[in-house]
C-alpha cells in the first residue's frame, strides 16, 4: 500500500511537468506579450510610450529571453514558492490569487459534496426501483439537468434568487464584505450566496452521476453474489448496503477524477456570468491581456488541484478495493 | 461446539421437502410465460435427489422457488412447497410464505442453503472469505464473534482449505476456482442445513477438482445427515451421487424414480434420448451419438470438397517444435514482493497429421489456450517453431508478416469456447458470416450472400435466419454460427478451443456430430482442445495430455484410454464420472492435489526445477515425458 502511494506520487511529477510545459506554451501561443498589449492600450488612449521604461520592464521580466529560458525561470521560481509577478495588478501573483483560489476550492468541494448528497440516494432509488414511476420521473429531471447549459441556469437562478429570496445578484458575498477581513458575518454571507453557484455548477454533474450510479448499481444488482447474499437469508436493506452498494462505491470514488476537471472548468464560465470572486473571471482577463505569469500560475494551481484530486481518489480506491490493493499487476 | 448448532433433528416421519404441483410463471412484457407447470417430487431426510434436465427445463427455477429467491418478475401461481422445518417442528408451506418475511429468511440459509454453479462470480469480490462465510452463521445462530470465527475456520478446514486461519482473511480473487467452490460449500454448510441445494456445483470445474468436490459434498452429507438436492445436466454426476432421480423437461417432471430403475430402464423418450446423447468411453468404433434433436448439414456448390484440397497426407499438416511462452507476473503484497515467472507453455512439440482430429486435453491453466493462441499468432512465443504445410510449401508461421500473414489466415481458423461472447451482438448473422469474406476481399455481394446461405445449410441452420441478431439464437445455434464463420474462408485447419464445454449435453452431441461430419465431408484437419475426456475420446484420433505447460503423454485414442502410462493421465481418467451404474467413481481413490503437481509425480515422471525431462517413444506412436536418461525398456519393468 505504502509502495503504491509512493509510486503513485512519483508518477505525478512528470505529469505536472508536462502540464506546466503545455500551460506555458499555450499562454505564449498568441503573438506578442503583455508589454505589447500594454503599449497598444496606452497608444489607443493617446498617451505617449516611454521606450526606455518598456525596455527596462522587458529586461526586468526576462521577456527578451528565449521562451525555453523563460519557462525555466517560471518553473524554478514556482518550486521556490515564487509564482511570478502580475503585470496588470503590479502585485506578486500569490497576492492576487489569495482568496480567490480559496473560494474556488470552496466552491468545488461544496459542489462535489452537493453532487454526492443528491446523486447518491437518487441513484440508489432509481436502480432499486427500476422502471417505476419514481425512476422515470427522476430520470426525466436528470436529463433536464444534463441538457441545461450552466450559464443559462445561472441566469435563471440569479433572477429567481433575487426576486424571491432577495439575495443580491452575483458575487459570493454581500457587497459590504468584499475586501473586508474574515468574520462570522462574512462567513454567513458567503454561505448564503454559495448555494446558487453550487447548484448551478453541480446540476449537470449530479444528473450525470445519477445516471452512472444507476447503471453501475443495476449491473451489480444482477450479479450472482447478490443472489448468494439473498440465499444466505440477508434482509434486503443489509444486503444492498453490504454488497452491491459497496462495490458500486468504487466507481463513486473513481469518479472524483472525472468530476474535478468538469467542476472546475464549469465553474469558470459560471463565475463570469455570476461575477463570482473566484479564479474564473481573473483568469479570463489575464489570458486576454497576456498577463502570462498570472494566467500560467492559475492554470497550474487548477492542474495541481485536479491531479491531487485524482490521487486522493486513487488512494481511496486502493483502500476500498482489495483487488487493487493486493492484486495490482498480477493479472496477465 | 458444532453440535450446539446442529439443526438436523428428527421431527417427524415423512419427507423433508415435498413439492406438490408447483407452477411458476414469468411475466415477460406483461404476458405470463410458463416456466414450471405441475412439478411434484419429494426429498427424504439425508437422501440425495438429482434434478436432471437441459438448460431452460426449469431445474434452476425450481430451486429458486424452494429458496424463495425467484427473480422479481416470477410468480408462483399454484402448488405448495412443504418443508419439514426443524425449528418449528412441523411442516411449513414455503410457497405460501412471503419470501421477504423474517420467517422465510430464517429458513433461507439457515435450514436450506444453496451452492451455485459459478464459483468465480458467486462470492463478493471485495469481502474476505471469512466475512462472507461467518455472516451466514451470525444471521441464523447465536454465536459471539470469536465463536463464529472459530467455527468458520473449522469449517474451512473441513472443506479442505490447506491453511484455514489464513483463508479467513483472503479475498476470492486470491483463490483458485476449486477453492472458491469449497468456500461456497463452507458458506452453505456453516449453519448445518437440513437440505443443501447444489445447482450444477461442479459444471465449471476441471474433472479432477470435480471429483474432489463431489467427494467433499458426499462426505459432509454423510457426516451431517443432510439431504441433498443436486441439480445437474451431467448424467455421470447423477450416476455417482444420487439415490433418486427426477427428470425435468420444459417445466414438467417427465420421469422420476430410484437411480437404478431409471438408468436401467428409462421410460420417457426424453431421458432415453438424453442417455444416447452422452459421450461414453465404451462407444463402439464408429458409433455415433444420437442428439436429442438431430440437425442436417449439407454442403453446397461453393464449398470445397476434400478432393479439391491439396496436400500430401504423409507430411504433417502442422508441426509444433519446442514452443515456449513465459509470463512474468508482478508480485502482490504490501511492499511488492517477488515477481513470479509462469511457464505457460514449456517446450511443447507435436505434429498434426493432415485430415486427422488431434485432441489436446488438460485442466484449466495447463497452457492449452496459450498454445492455441500462439499457433494463431495472437500471442508471440518466446521460442520454438510452428510449421504449416499448405500442400506446396512449408510455411514458417512465426516469420509471417503483413500481407503474407493475412493470406495465411485463410488457411487456419478458430472456433471459440463461449458462443455468447464470440459473436458481435450488434451484427446480423449475415454480417457475421460475411465479415471474413470482406476482410479478405473475396467475391462480390452476390457471392457473399450465396456463400452465407450455403454456410447456413452447412451447419444445419435455416438461411432465413441470416437477418437475425445473435441474441435470438440458443447457445447451440450460436456455436453453429461460430462454426459457419470459421468455415467461411474455407480453411484447411481449424483450431477448436473447448467448442462444446459451454453447451448442454443434448446440444453437445449435436455440435460434436456436426464437427465430425464437417471434418469428413470437407476433409478438414482439427486441433481440438478440451478438458472433457469423454468428448476428446469421441472426436479425436490422437490425443496429447497437457499439464503445467508440458505435454506429458501422447498416443492414439485407443491406446491412451486402454493403456495410460503417465500418472497424470491415469488420475484424469479415474476422476471421470461415468454415466453408468457399473462403473462408479472410486471416491476412496480420488487423487489429492498431488495428481496435478509435477514435482510430486512418482519417479521417473517427477518434474522439478533442475531435473531435465525428455519426451520418449515407449511404443510406436505412444510418447511419454520422463526424467532424462530413462529408456522405454526401463519403464516396462
Amino acid at each position: 500500500m505504502l509502495r503504491y502511494i509512493v509510486r503513485r506520487i512519483l508518477t505525478m511529477i512528470p505529469t505536472l511537468l508536462v502540464i506546466s510545459l503545455l500551460v506555458f506554451v499555450i499562454i505564449q501561443l498568441p503573438p506578442g506579450d503583455y508589454l505589447e498589449s500594454y503599449i497598444a492600450e496606452l497608444q489607443s488612449q493617446g498617451e505617449s510610450v516611454d521606450e526606455q521604461r518598456i525596455q527596462f520592464l522587458r529586461e526586468q521580466y526576462g521577456l527578451d529571453q528565449p521562451m525555453m529560458l523563460q519557462y525555466w525561470f517560471w518553473l524554478t521560481g514556482m518550486l521556490q514558492g515564487d509564482f511570478g509577478y502580475s503585470f496588470e495588478y503590479s502585485l506578486p501573483v500569490t497576492e492576487v490569487v489569495g482568496d480567490r483560489l480559496f473560494l474556488t476550492v470552496l466552491i468545488s468541494i461544496a459542489t462535489i459534496l452537493f453532487t454526492w448528497i443528491i446523486a447518491f440516494p437518487i441513484g440508489i432509488y432509481s436502480a432499486t426501483h427500476q422502471y417505476s414511476w419514481g425512476d422515470y420521473g427522476l430520470s426525466t429531471l436528470g436529463f433536464l439537468g444534463l441538457a441545461t447549459p450552466n450559464f443559462l441556469l445561472a441566469l435563471v437562478m440569479l433572477y429567481f434568487a433575487n426576486v424571491y429570496f432577495g439575495t443580491s445578484i452575483g458575487g459570493l458575498m454581500d457587497p459590504e464584505y468584499i475586501d473586508a477581513p474574515w468574520s462570522w458575518d462574512k462567513v454567513v454571507s458567503v454561505l448564503e450566496h454559495l448555494w446558487i453557484p453550487v447548484v448551478v455548477i453541480g446540476t449537470a454533474g449530479t444528473a450525470g452521476m445519477i445516471r452512472r450510479l444507476r447503471a453501475n448499481l443495476l449491473d451489480e444488482l444482477q450479479k450472482q453474489y447478490v443472489t448468494t447474499g439473498r440465499a444466505k437469508g440477508l434482509p434486503p436493506g443489509r444486503l444492498l448496503r453490504k454488497y452491491p452498494l459497496r462495490v458500486a462505491l468504487n466507481f463513486f470514488v473513481a469518479d472524483i477524477g472525472n468530476l474535478l476537471p468538469a467542476v472546475i472548468s464549469g465553474a469558470e464560465i459560471v463565475a463570469v456570468v455570476m461575477s463570482l470572486p473566484t479564479t474564473g473571471p481573473i483568469l479570463l482577463s489575464a489570458l486576454q491581456s497576456q498577463d502570462m505569469y498570472l494566467a500560467g500560475s492559475f492554470l497550474m494551481f487548477l492542474a495541481i488541484l485536479t491531479v491531487f484530486g485524482v490521487l486522493i481518489s486513487d488512494i481511496l480506491l486502493a483502500m476500498l478495493d482489495p483487488r487493487i490493493r493486493l492484486g495490482g499487476g498480477t493479472a496477465r | 461446539m458444532a453440535e450446539e448448532f446442529n439443526s438436523v433433528t428428527e421431527t417427524s416421519q415423512g419427507p423433508l421437502l415435498e413439492v406438490n404441483r408447483l407452477a411458476v410463471d414469468f411475466m415477460l412484457h406483461g404476458h405470463p410465460v410458463t416456466a414450471l407447470a405441475d412439478v411434484s417430487f419429494s426429498v427424504a431426510p439425508g437422501e440425495t435427489v438429482a434434478l436432471v434436465g437441459e438448460s431452460g427445463s426449469g431445474k434452476s427455477v425450481t430451486s429458486q422457488a424452494i429458496m424463495g429467491i425467484l427473480p422479481s418478475n416470477a410468480v408462483i401461481t399454484a402448488g405448495e412447497i412443504l418443508f419439514d422445518n426443524p425449528n418449528l417442528g412441523r411442516r411449513q408451506d414455503l410457497a405460501a410464505l412471503d419470501p421477504d418475511s423474517d420467517a422465510f429468511r430464517q429458513v433461507r440459509g439457515g435450514n436450506i442453503s444453496i451452492v451455485f454453479q459459478e464459483p468465480m462470480t458467486s462470492l463478493s469480490p471485495v469481502h474476505t472469505i471469512g466475512d462472507q462465510i461467518s455472516e451466514a452463521l451470525f444471521l441464523h445462530r447465536d454465536a459471539s464473534r470469536a465463536e463464529g470465527l472459530a467455527l468458520t475456520e473449522a469449517m474451512l478446514g473441513h472443506v479442505g482449505f490447506p491453511d484455514p486461519a489464513r483463508a479467513l482473511h483472503m479475498y476470492p480473487f486470491e483463490l483458485s476456482g476449486g477453492l472458491r467452490q469449497r468456500a461456497m460449500i463452507a458458506m452453505a454448510m456453516i449453519c448445518h442445513p437440513a437440505l443443501l441445494i447444489a445447482d450444477e456445483p461442479t459444471t465449471a470445474l476441471d474433472v479432477t477438482i470435480q471429483a474432489r468436490i463431489l467427494k467433499l459434498i458426499k462426505d459432509l452429507q454423510a457426516e451431517l445427515g443432510m439431504a441433498l438436492l443436486l441439480i445437474t445436466h451431467d448424467l455421470g454426476v447423477v450416476a455417482n451421487m444420487s439415490d433418486r432421480v427426477v427428470v425435468m423437461y420444459h417445466g414438467h417432471v417427465v420421469e422420476a424414480g430410484p437411480l437404478q430403475a431409471l438408468f436401467e430402464s428409462p421410460q420417457h423418450e426424453y431421458l432415453r434420448s438424453l442417455m444416447r446423447a452422452v459421450p461414453r468411453f465404451d462407444l463402439a468404433p464408429g458409433e455415433r451419438l444420437v442428439p436429442v434433436r438431430e440437425i442436417h448439414s449439407e454442403a453446397g456448390a461453393l464449398i470445397r470438397k476434400p478432393t479439391e484440397r491439396v496436400g500430401d497426407p504423409k507430411i504433417p499438416h502442422l508441426r509444433i517444435d519446442n514452443l515456449g511462452k513465459t509470463f512474468h507476473l508482478r508480485g502482490g503484497g504490501l511492499f511488492g514482493g517477488q515477481d513470479r515467472v509462469l511457464r505457460a507453455v514449456d517446450g511443447v512439440s507435436f505434429e498434426v497429421e493432415r485430415g486427422e482430429c488431434f485432441g489436446l486435453v488438460g485442466e484449466s491453466g495447463c497452457g492449452k489456450t496459450t498454445l492455441s493462441k500462439m499457433i494463431m499468432r495472437a500471442i508471440t512465443p518466446d521460442h520454438g517453431e510452428i510449421t504449416y504445410q499448405d500442400g506446396h510449401d512449408a510455411i514458417d508461421v512465426r516469420a509471417l508478416e503483413g500481407d503474407e500473414l493475412l493470406a495465411f489466415r485463410r488457411k487456419m481458423q478458430f472456433i471459440f469456447q463461449d458462443p455468447y461472447s464470440a459473436l458481435n451482438p450488434r451484427m446480423t448473422v449475415f454480417d457475421i458470416l460475411r465479415e471474413p469474406l470482406l476482410v479478405h476481399q473475396l467475391g462480390d455481394l452476390d457471392y457473399q450472400r450465396e456463400m452465407a446461405t450455403e454456410l447456413m445449410h452447412l451447419v444445419g441452420l435455416d438461411p432465413r435466419f441470416l437477418n437475425r441478431y445473435p441474441h435470438s439464437f440458443s447457445g447451440g445455434q450460436r456455436q453453429r454460427i461460430g462454426i459457419a464463420r470459421a468455415l467461411a474462408l474455407q480453411p484447411d485447419l481449424i483450431i477448436c478451443d473447448e467448442p462444446v464445454s459451454a453447451l448442454d449435453v443434448s446440444i453437445q452431441a449435436q455440435v460434436l456430430n456436426l464437427l465430425k461430419d464437417l471434418q469428413q465431408e470437407l476433409g478438414l484437419t482439427f486441433l481440438f482442445i478440451s478438458h472433457n475426456l469423454a468428448v476428446i475420446h469421441y472426436i479425436a484420433n490422437r490425443i496429447a495430455v497437457m499439464c503445467r505447460g508440458r505435454i506429458v503423454e501422447l498416443a492414439s485414442r485407443d491406446r491412451l484410454f486402454a493403456k495410460p502410462l503417465h500418472p497424470y493421465t491415469r488420475a484424469l481418467l479415474e476422476a471421470v464420472p461415468h454415466p453408468e451404474l457399473s462403473q462408479p467413481l472410486d471416491f476412496t481413490a480420488i487423487a489429492d492435489a498431488a495428481a496435478s503437481d509435477p514435482a510430486r509425480w512418482p519417479a521417473p515422471f517427477t518434474v522439478t526445477q533442475n531435473a531435465p525431462t525428455e519426451f520418449i517413444e515407449v511404443d510406436p506412436g505412444h510418447f511419454l515425458r520422463v526424467a532424462a536418461g530413462v529408456k522405454a525398456s526401463d519403464l516396462a519393468a
